[in-house]
């Protein structure tokens, strides 16, 4: 596997030099590999907003780099706004960006600025509003005549519009209702799917992130706590709850069978895999039915 | 007569002009809120919940029904103010509702408009932000604390004016989980300790759990309600209309369709730990 | 960013300075305005000056914070000083090309830094040490005369006092749209004067949406806590006048006779 996206030493710190001195973000070292999808949890003010905002230029790193497909992202600082395109970035509440005329303009803001016109251009607009779910005759409607959620979805199309090689995302279920957020994600699980591009999902619903992620960031008071595997980062449920993050009810129930003395697998972290576990398990031990 | 009581409601937004497009957002609501109960109300966005919210404390009426508020009709306008302060409102966007810099100023801002003695503001200002747990932060400004302080902050600004009930409009929708769980158990305190009613609307089903009774909303229309046990075990029917229901109540019911003897639905981790070791046994 | 400006903040407190009535403190603020403008030789302004620091200390205020609230007037100052450095008239002391000292030129460039740093400081002291609320409060109280000739008096030092509490929350607002515009490869920082003009489009519209949403909710929270305009309305912190307040005025008034004899004892420099 190829690595897209590599931290090294990774540091930032608000107000240097100033009494107001705050450390955000402390000596991160890690690779993410091309077509990955990376959760990142932690609270607030673990720093986790700091360091993606890191990742696609937006905060210059007052120490330590990041290398984008090998090279270091402010090697030109002139030339950052080409690292913005590569690594889009999806914003908390992204739908109070929205500012054009119509749905349709303000999902290739992005892309025009990229550069992109003609066909290619209205090929990569519809084709992001397909992924985000932005429904074909709503592109010619003022963004501000749409739903909540269907205007946060047209935001969500913006950034995917620019074609970006690795697509970030900030809590971008944050403040839907569980349908939204079920259709939500699944639209991003479709898009890594087919687009076979790296995404990285920053949330607190910990059952989001354990369904769609293949290795986890954990972030606690400006450090990398751990990097691996979501089975594994979710098997330390006691670490995950010291630094006070929630483990998924279903991944809390079968590590308290297991530690009864039940023939029950580590990380267990959806309802489907609970239910192929425990059926057979009860069905041999004899339960009456 | 039940505490608040409503009987028959419908309210639409929508104008006149066009009976195509009339929908109800809130279509034929009947309910009673008792006092000191803590009622969840739930449901997708755009269910009607938040409308219904409104109509507790006179800031919408409804189109046809009736809304009483300890025995006054909400529609009459010479009670309106009597009712919102019985019924006390906290919305959802916690920086949008406290209105002035320093948090003791915004928290004594409503008994200062029902015209209360300074003193006795004095005195109501510091219950409140005891209550809510924030009295340290009297003297900080609003915009420098954290959602759920914030949102308690603003629980606060209804306390003072010293409702009977307060109505929480998806308060923790913008908040992450720690202030989420500020938020709950704020509230939690506040209904059982303090004996105020609570009304709580929201989407996240592991806060109804926590409530005396839950009430489903579905297209302006009362779905099913009943205590958490009873609402929850319904999980064909809040999952047909795509809500969530407890990942402990889901694998029960799931177990159950696999032919494994389970006889309650459990909403709770250890509940459902000690189920599933008898059934297992 | 935006954000790390102190000007215009609130430093709670229990000073002197905090407890005095907030009327009181703008009048003596009118009062120091005229002061400082009427400083015309280096007598007058050590007084003046000499008044400043006492304030200031006794706000019990870390002295970072008055620092940092000059940081955003520092060209302003470096600005004017230069211009009037240079502008002096009389015996140039030194003279290279058209570009002449005066020591006119010098004494002016003095004087106008010294003035505006002190108002600038005298203005920080005011919002450091009082609320907002208790500063639109006092202003609805000094306006009230003008209630006779029909002014809102009350809606507008409402209206002061929320646009006060915002401030921040729509500064914040303005960064993070301005990050998610950048991400979305909005270029803000060269081009001409047009493309700049219209680079301020897709900050300024999500701005100006946001703030009226805003506006909306807040009204409805406002109206939930029983808001319906100012008759009747008590405060929690009722402002009076009381022993140290009248001392505050005799001392603003001696500074004021201070400043006066000492520009007529002295020869005016500016």
């Amino acid at each position: 596997m190829s690595c897209i996206l590599e931290l090294k030493n990774l540091g930032f710190t608000y107000g240097k030099g100033t009494p107001f001195e705050k450390r955000a973000v402390n000596n991160v070292n890690l690779k993410i590999n091309k077509g990955e999808f990376i959760g990142i949890i932690g609270h607030t003010g673990s720093g986790k907003s700091t360091l993606v905002q890191m990742l696609n230029g937006l905060i210059r790193p007052t120490d330590g780099q990041v290398f984008l497909d090998g090279k270091d992202i402010w090697e030109e600082p002139k030339q950052i706004r080409n690292v913005r395109f590569r690594v889009g970035m999806v914003f908390q509440y992204p739908e109070y960006q929205l500012f054009e005329e119509t749905v349709y303009k303000d999902i290739a803001f992005g892309a025009i600025n990229k550069g992109l016109t003609g066909d290619e251009l209205d090929r990569a607009v519809r084709s992001a509003a397909k992924f985000a779910g932005v429904k074909e005759n709503h592109l010619e409607k003022s963004p501000f005549d749409l739903s909540g959620g269907e205007k946060r979805r047209a935001a969500i199309a913006g950034v995917i519009a620019m074609e970006p090689d690795v697509l970030v995302l900030d809590e971008p279920t944050a403040g839907l209702d569980p349908m939204g957020r079920e259709i939500l994600l699944s639209q991003i699980v479709n898009y890594h799917k087919t687009r076979g591009n790296t995404v990285i999902l920053v949330s607190h619903t910990m059952e989001d992130i354990a369904r769609v992620a293949d290795r986890i960031i954990v972030m606690n008071k400006s450090e990398l706590v751990t990097f691996d595997d979501t089975k594994k980062v979710f098997a330390k449920g006691d670490m995950l709850s010291k630094i006070g993050l929630q483990v998924p009810q279903i991944t809390n129930i079968m590590q308290d069978l297991k530690q009864r003395g039940f023939d029950v697998p580590d990380g267990v972290l959806t309802v489907d895999e609970a239910v192929a576990v425990l059926a057979p398990l009860m069905k041999r031990e004899g339960a009456t039915w | 007569m039940a505490f608040i009581s409503i009987k028959n409601v419908c309210f639409s937004y929508a104008e006149e002009t066009d009976p195509q497009l009339h929908v109800n957002a809130v279509d034929g609501v009947s309910l009673d809120v008792n006092k000191g109960e803590f009622v969840a109300v739930i449901g997708h966005n755009g269910c009607g919940k938040s409308t219904l919210a409104k109509h507790l404390n006179a800031m919408l009426l409804p189109d046809s029904g009736k809304v009483y508020v300890d025995g006054d009709d909400t529609a009459d306008e010479q009670k309106t103010w009597d009712i919102r302060e019985k019924v006390g409102l906290v919305l959802q966007n916690p920086d949008n509702q406290l209105v002035a810099s320093i948090v003791e100023e915004d928290v004594a801002f409503g008994p200062e408009n029902l015209g209360v003695d300074p003193k006795e503001i004095r005195q109501r200002v510091d219950n409140a932000l005891k209550a809510v747990g924030m009295y340290e932060y009297r003297t900080h400004a609003p915009y420098k604390l954290s959602g759920g302080q914030k949102q308690r902050v603003a629980i606060a600004g209804i306390l003072a004016i010293q409702p009977k009930c307060i109505v929480l409009d998806e308060p923790t929708a913008m908040l992450d989980p720690s202030g989420r769980n500020e938020v709950m158990s704020t509230l939690l305190k506040l209904n059982k300790e303090d004996g105020i009613t609570v009304v709580l609307i929201t989407h996240y089903m592991d806060e109804a759990v926590l409530a005396d009774r839950v009430v489903v909303m579905d297209s302006g229309k009362v779905l099913t309600e009943g205590t958490p046990d009873e609402v929850f075990s319904q999980v064909e029917l809040l999952k047909k209309h795509r809500l969530d229901v407890p990942q402990a109540a889901e694998l029960a019911y799931r177990l159950r369709g696999c032919g494994v003897k389970i006889d309650r639905i459990p909403l709770k981790r250890e509940d459902c730990v000690k189920l599933l070791e008898e059934a297992i046994k | 960013m935006v954000r790390d400006v102190s000007f215009g903040q609130y430093f709670p407190g229990r000073s002197i300075i905090h407890r005095l009535d907030p009327r009181a403190k703008i009048l003596m603020f009118i009062a120091y305005i005229v002061i400082i403008f009427c400083t015309f030789n280096y007598a007058a302004l050590a007084v003046t000056t000499l008044f400043t620091a006492v304030f200031l200390v006794m706000t019990k205020i870390a002295p970072k914070f008055y620092v940092k609230s000059l940081k955003v007037i520092i060209f302003i100052v470096i600005f004017t000083s230069l211009l009037n450095l240079f502008y002096g008239t009389g015996n140039p002391i030194w003279q290279w090309g058209i570009i002449k000292l005066t020591m006119n030129g010098i004494n002016r460039a003095l004087f106008v830094s010294v003035r505006i740093i002190c108002l600038i400081l005298a203005s920080s002291c005011l919002t450091f040490t009082t609320s907002p609320t208790e500063l639109t409060d006092a202003i609805e109280r000094l306006m009230k005369p003008l209630k006779v000739i029909r002014f809102p008096v009350h809606e507008v030092a409402m209206m002061m006092s929320l646009a006060l509490r915002f401030v921040p929350t729509l500064l914040e607002e303005t960064d993070k749209i301005m990050a998610a515009q950048k991400a979305r490869g909005a270029n803000m920082d060269s081009g001409n004067l047009l493309s700049r003009v219209k680079a301020l489009v897709p900050i300024l519209i999500p701005l100006f949406v946001s703030a009226f949403r805003r506006a909306y909710d807040i009204a409805t929270a406002m109206e939930c806590r029983c808001y319906r305009g100012g008759a009747g309305r008590t405060r929690m912190k009722s402002i009076h006048m009381g022993a140290r307040d009248v001392i505050a005025f005799a001392v603003t008034a001696l500074v004021i006779a201070g400043v006066i004899v000492c520009n007529i004892m002295m020869a005016a420099v500016v």
